[in-house]
């Protein structure tokens, strides 16, 4: 059950030029790739673009045949409630583990919302979240967890 | 204003005749006691009896950058090191760098260049000329500042940087003559504009000896018209010594004098000579050095030659503005950077795939280089902290071996242009 707590993330290199995010898309068009959640992280000369899509496996080695720089990244998404003070008890419950969370982005749906993270040791996060009662998103479930 | 007349107006033909006998003694002094050079003309067929006037010179074979490098450090030197008192480097193609090293008598005749070519622009014993130049391993800081020590100027040693500090240098010592690079300059001008300095106003500054990069006549009459500042092209490399000659007031052409110097022009594909007015490689004997004798020496640099008596007396040879390099080599804010030199660079670090792209801009008065590398895919990262560490350590190493300033750009694999055949990995999109 820990290990179905991992999510896949895939994390794809775009240059820093006009046009390269809409090439990057348009890929993901072709290969038929529907995004759950995504995130832009940019510097000043590239930009990576994070994404929780329904298939990683398929999705990366697609994107590899097409040339283009991607890499899986293991995160966890934690489903908050839509009352006030639901991130501070994941992100509490983190800082007393000595969980280090690298980035995170959210995603809003009809129902709920996810707070998709990087952290150090996502095994240990999942324990010490799943130990708080924090729900998270299942790796086999993505598009009907929320 | 002459600083030896008696040289420098010398009748042509006695001129000629100076310089072949210089030659002459140079090579026979060589071809018996010293095997670089023994060796070289050997293998060129050529002996020190061939040599019966100066235009003989063309039968004596070239001497490259490539040389100084395969005989790095001091293979290359003819006198013992109790003999030479100085060294001056600069960086290298492959991380190896270009020693030069200077008897005393070296530094003597650099200083006589010098002193004369400040003498021929109006700098004298009444001035104070600000160096801002690096002091160090390049030959530019020190070699004006012994040069203008010579002709009484009072010397006040700024080197590079400290912008500000320099401006209110000049406005408070009376500084009025400069040397420095032109971009510097030109710099300078736009950081004393903010400071709320004008330097026709405010400073005594009104001549200035710009050289080590290459520059035109549209920034001359930039730096005159915006500051009031009499430019002057100034013109050497380290193996020569470093820079030491200048134009004279009349600023038609860079005076080499010709007791120190034999110039050639050469077409860079043949090695054929060219007459004068012809634009080409220019090629350098060098006749009184004594550490490092440098023979047909191929600087890269293309110009003309004016053998006709300039109207300031001098009777010396004049070269024009370099107009060019006939190899890749690149001038980055007065540094020279050659293309292999950052290949190289790269070469050593695990993450990168092999191409680049350099682009070199420049931004007001100053040049900005940005190389762009590929990044192997093993080496990409989710991490946007990864990454810039990478692109940090690259700028690291460029700094390291450049010794210049680099803007790195990580680029994905196959994002950069590909080349078939010659390579065009250099944009330079420099106007000067």
């Amino acid at each position: 059950m820990m290990a179905d707590s991992i999510i896949k993330q895939l994390s794809i290199f775009v240059n820093n030029e006009p046009g390269r995010l809409a090439y990057i898309a348009s890929v993901l068009r072709e290969c038929g790739i529907n995004m759950q959640a995504f995130n832009l992280a940019e510097s000043t000369d590239f930009g990576i673009l994070r994404a929780i899509v329904e298939d990683p496996e398929g999705a990366y080695s697609k994107l590899k045949a097409k040339g283009v720089i991607v890499r899986k990244t293991d995160v966890i998404g934690v489903i908050l409630e839509d009352t006030p003070g639901a991130l501070f008890q994941a992100a509490d419950a983190f800082g007393k583990a000595g969980i280090n969370i690298e980035y995170g982005y959210a995603y809003s749906g009809k129902t709920g919302s996810v707070f998709y993270m990087r952290v150090n040791d996502p095994e240990k996060a999942v324990e010490v979240l799943k130990r708080d009662g924090i729900r998270l998103v299942s790796s086999g479930g993505i598009r009907w967890a929320i | 204003m002459f600083w030896n007349s008696k040289i420098e107006c010398m009748r042509k033909e006695d001129l000629k005749a100076l310089q072949y006998r210089e030659l002459k003694s140079l090579v026979n002094n060589l071809y018996s006691f010293n095997r670089f050079y023994h060796d070289r003309m050997k293998a060129a067929n050529v002996h020190p009896d061939d040599i019966t006037s100066i235009a003989d010179a063309s039968k004596l074979p070239f001497m490259y950058k490539q040389d100084l490098r395969d005989n790095y450090p001091t293979n290359m030197f003819t006198v013992s090191n109790s003999e030479v008192v100085r060294y001056h480097v600069s960086s290298g193609t492959t991380g190896k760098p270009t020693l030069v090293g200077y008897t005393r008598n070296d530094l003597e005749y650099w200083t006589e260049a010098l002193a004369r070519s400040l003498t021929s622009v109006g700098i004298g014993a009444d001035d104070t000329m600000q160096v801002s130049y690096g002091y160090g391993l390049f030959t530019g800081g020190l070699g004006l500042h012994y040069g203008a020590e010579r002709v009484g100027a009072t010397v006040l040693p700024a080197s590079t940087g400290s912008t500000e500090r320099q401006i209110e240098l000049i406005k408070d010592l009376g500084v009025t003559a400069i040397a420095c690079t032109p971009s510097y300059l030109i710099h300078m001008g736009d950081v004393a504009k903010r400071m709320g300095i004008d330097f026709r106003r405010d400073t005594k500054l009104r001549k200035a000896v710009l050289g080590a990069e290459p520059w035109s006549d549209g920034m001359r009459r930039h730096i005159e018209d915006s500051m009031g500042i009499r430019a002057f092209d100034i013109y050497g490399t380290s193996e020569m010594a470093g820079p030491m000659f200048t134009e004279c007031e009349e600023r038609n052409g860079i005076h080499m004098a010709g007791d120190l110097v034999y110039c050639e022009i050469i077409d860079p594909d043949t090695g054929e000579n060219l007459e004068p007015g012809q634009k080409g490689e220019l090629v350098v004997t060098m006749l009184k050095k004594e550490a490092m004798p440098m023979i047909r020496y191929r600087i890269k640099d293309i110009t003309s030659i004016d053998e006709e008596e300039c109207p300031c007396g001098r009777t010396s040879p004049r070269i024009s503005r370099i107009s060019g390099r006939s190899d890749d080599m690149l001038i980055i804010r007065g540094i020279n950077v050659f293309p292999s030199q950052i290949e190289y660079t790269l070469m050593q670090i695990p993450q990168l795939a092999g191409h680049y792209m350099i682009i070199v801009t420049r931004e007001g008065a100053l040049d900005r280089m940005v190389v762009q590398v590929e990044i192997k895919e093993e080496a990409f990262s989710d991490k946007v902290e990864d990454m810039n560490k990478l692109r940090s350590y690259v700028e690291s190493q460029l700094k390291k071996y450049l010794n210049i300033a680099a803007e790195v750009e990580l680029k994905a694999p196959g994002e950069l242009p590909r080349f078939e055949g010659k390579s065009k990995r250099v944009v330079d999109k420099r106007v000067i």
